[in-house]
């Protein structure tokens, strides 16, 4: 080894120029930190949801909520709860019901706190040529005739299948997007860095990107949110239907939104892990199948056709 | 204390030149005040302001990283001559690979830096003090060897040069090691970012075993070309000797590696096309159009092309060896691959998106801004590192000229130090 080489490397008072470059850097990453309010400090620096210690945790939920105040003028609550011991949410969409009136699309953007300008919609209703059968090639999401349904049209309602293998958990370099233990595959809008890894891997189409600052009129914010669900976003993170994790980790949990107001009651939903649950009676007596099946992905989103 | 003082004289090459060198630097730094413009307002609105959207979420800055991290990659079509078969004429130029390699490694890392939803969030992505998802997410691979990549070239020429620059011979003990290093890192920064696109089952048109090997092939010759005109205008405006027969051994390694690309494309084509399933929709996209969609067809065609055109100029001993034919092959190699990586790759392999539907993108003047003022930023970055590692190869630059004065290029005919003979 050539030895002269050590203390040709080093600086005037012995400092090397790896320590000079780091020393800089440090240096110019406080600065800026410096010339920020607190709040906005804190915001930078936060940790990924799923690190934060309880009292992190509390101060963290304070902030948000501060936040949103001040933005919306309204109370906005931020839930934690967690998912339950012996449950797995599952899905079911029965075809031969849906008439398409995209009463769900709209009630999910209302009850999750979309943007409204642009509206940002997690369901994305396909129509389909009775003639082709179900083909996602030929489906048309933008159908608007005066009457649905359409004696020669079925539909088929798609949002996030909640896969048990999901693709879009797999390819997120921060893991600010993962499965929780109740089978809902949830994002850490404060962790993700907008790279859309997780929109190209999905094969369902199913996530949206805020692809500019979300607009929600102060009147329309529904206050009762979730961390990992309807909780405000903010511009350059990706979201996606959660199966309203705000409403169905309750105690006495309520169906998600689009559930409720689906009316002709083709949506269905409830636990795998549950016998007797209205989807495990749909699962025994009816026939079910999922979208793409042999990409593996298996999702929890059973569709069917009742009559 | 030395070393200081090579970089005070570095820097006074650098603001010395003649005036073509001044009018170079302006514009490229026009371009580059012009890009920083349009990339302040994409921060400012977010990127609504590009045409991305929901169903064709990655795009030009995607496509453009793509493309040069075949550029990087391709400085291993010197490395290989001038070090495993110690091919002398190679030998003399491969440093200036090397720095094509560092300045295409920044392109990179700034194309995906602008294509971030949340750029002020780049640290979560540091291993350690983020959350990096490594072994499982490709990107975050990307990410590790790219770096990696990019410090052992910065390490490998920062080492030579100021040794040539001191006057020493390097040590090879320490420089062999990571040239051979360096090799296996070229073919991986492309084989994983091939992979980014090749994991993914909801892309048929990506997830094809084709792509890495197709990556390679396209990126040995377009970074080539590259390098070949640099070479030339090198020969041209400094004193460097770089021999023809460098030059005509490179084209001659990018015929076969453009004849290799065209065969997998055949490959490609012929797979989609004869079995005629959905999944051939993409390459339909690509090629014909769907319907009244067919606004990137036309590059479609261009790119294949110019690739054969090349192909044959640079397979034709005759016309690689004539100095018009071998320009006008490097411009339509280099052409052909930005096409195919830039446009033919992302775009076909969302369109149409996951359940059907069709959104035709185009770049917006914001993504051809920031792309333009990216490329001029690592044009000015190989410019300056030529700048002052040129003199250093000539021997003009030397530790003996900085006197108390520090004096500058007044070297004669010196030989090279070093950097010629470093390896071995």
């Amino acid at each position: 080894m050539n030895t002269e080489q050590t203390p040709q490397e080093q600086g005037p008072a012995g400092v090397t120029r790896r320590d000079f470059i780091g020393g800089c850097a440090a240096a110019a990453v406080s600065a800026v930190l410096a010339s920020c309010t607190p709040e906005q400090r804190e915001a930078f620096l936060q940790k990924r949801f799923k690190e934060l210690t309880g009292a992190e945790l509390e101060a963290v939920i304070a902030r948000l909520e501060r936040e949103n105040k001040e933005k919306f003028k309204t109370g906005i609550k931020v839930k934690t709860t967690g998912a339950q011991e012996g449950v797995l949410f599952g899905y079911g969409l029965d075809i031969s019901r849906c008439i398409g009136c995209r009463r769900c699309v709209h009630a999910c953007v209302k009850e999750n706190n979309q943007s409204r300008d642009p509206e940002i919609q997690w369901i994305r209703v396909l129509r389909m040529d009775k003639e082709r059968g179900i083909d996602l090639t030929h489906s048309d999401p933008y159908y608007n005739p005066p009457e649905v349904p359409e004696p020669d049209a079925f539909y088929l309602p798609v949002a996030c299948q909640q896969c048990e293998q999901p693709a879009c958990v797999a390819v997120c370099p921060v893991q600010a997007t993962y499965k929780e233990p109740d089978g809902i595959v949830v994002i850490d809008y404060n962790w993700c860095i907008g790279c859309r890894c997780c929109m190209s891997a999905c094969p369902y189409q199913a996530r949206r990107f805020n692809w500019r600052d979300p607009v929600i009129p102060p009147d329309q914010v529904n206050p009762d949110t979730h961390y990992l669900g309807n909780r405000p976003r903010y511009r350059g993170v990706v979201e996606k239907c959660t199966f309203c994790i705000q409403r169905v980790r309750e105690e006495h949990g309520r169906y998600p939104a689009c559930v409720e107001i689906c009316p002709v009651g083709a949506r269905k939903f409830g636990n795998l892990l549950d016998g007797e649950s209205e989807i495990r009676h749909i699962m025994r007596e009816k026939r079910v199948f999922i979208l793409k099946e042999e990409l593996n992905t298996q999702p929890k989103f059973f569709y069917f056709y009742a009559t | 204390m030395t070393f200081l003082r090579f970089l005070g004289g570095a820097a006074g090459l650098v603001v010395r030149g003649n005036r073509l060198y001044y009018a170079w630097c302006a514009l490229l730094l026009v371009l580059v005040f012009v890009g920083a413009g349009a990339y302040a307002t994409q921060l400012r609105d977010g990127l609504v302001v590009t045409k991305m959207r929901d169903s064709v979420t990655w795009a030009f800055y995607i496509g453009n990283f793509t493309f040069l991290v075949g550029v990087a990659a391709a400085a291993v079509m010197l490395v290989i001559p001038a070090y495993l078969y110690d091919w002398g004429p190679i030998k003399e130029i491969v440093i200036l690979g090397e720095l094509l390699a560092i300045s295409a490694c920044i392109m990179c890392l700034i194309f995906v830096t602008v294509d971030m939803g949340r750029p002020d969030r780049f640290w979560h992505l540091m291993p350690i003090v983020g959350k990096l998802n490594f072994p499982g997410a490709l990107l975050s691979w990307d990410v590790v060897v790219l770096n990696a990549y990019l410090l052992l070239n910065l390490t490998i020429v920062t080492y030579m040069v100021y040794s040539a620059f001191m006057g020493r011979e390097p040590n090879h003990h320490f420089t062999w090691p990571l040239v051979i290093f360096s090799i296996p890192f070229a073919i991986s920064i492309h084989t994983v970012t091939a992979f980014i696109y090749n994991g993914m089952v909801a892309r048929p048109y990506w997830n094809a075993s084709i792509l890495a090997p197709k990556f390679l092939a396209s990126a040995f010759c377009s970074g080539p070309a590259v390098l070949l005109i640099v070479l030339q205008i090198l020969r041209k405006m400094t004193r460097l000797k770089i021999q023809d027969a460098a030059i005509w051994k490179i084209a001659e390694l990018m015929a076969y590696a453009m004849g290799i690309n065209l065969f997998f494309t055949g490959a490609e084509i012929f797979k989609d096309f004869y079995s005629h399933a959905h999944h051939a929709i993409h390459t339909q996209y690509f090629y014909f159009g769907i319907g009244a969609h067919r606004a990137i067809v036309p590059y479609a065609w261009m790119s294949l092309f110019f690739g054969v055109v090349a192909f044959l100029l640079f397979m034709i001993p005759a016309t690689r060896k004539n100095v018009v034919t071998l320009n006008a092959g490097c411009i339509l190699i280099y052409a052909s691959c930005y096409i195919e990586k830039g446009i033919g790759l992302l775009i076909p392999g969302m369109t149409p998106d996951g359940l059907g539907e069709i959104y035709e993108y185009t770049p917006s003047t914001t993504e051809v801004l920031v792309a333009a003022g990216t490329f001029s930023l690592g044009f000015l970055i190989y410019t300056i590192l030529l700048k002052v590692v040129v003199p250093v190869m000539l021997g003009e630059f030397r530790v003996t000229d900085l006197g108390d004065k520090a004096v500058v290029g007044t070297g004669p005919e010196a030989p090279p130090a070093g950097l010629a003979r470093a390896g071995h």
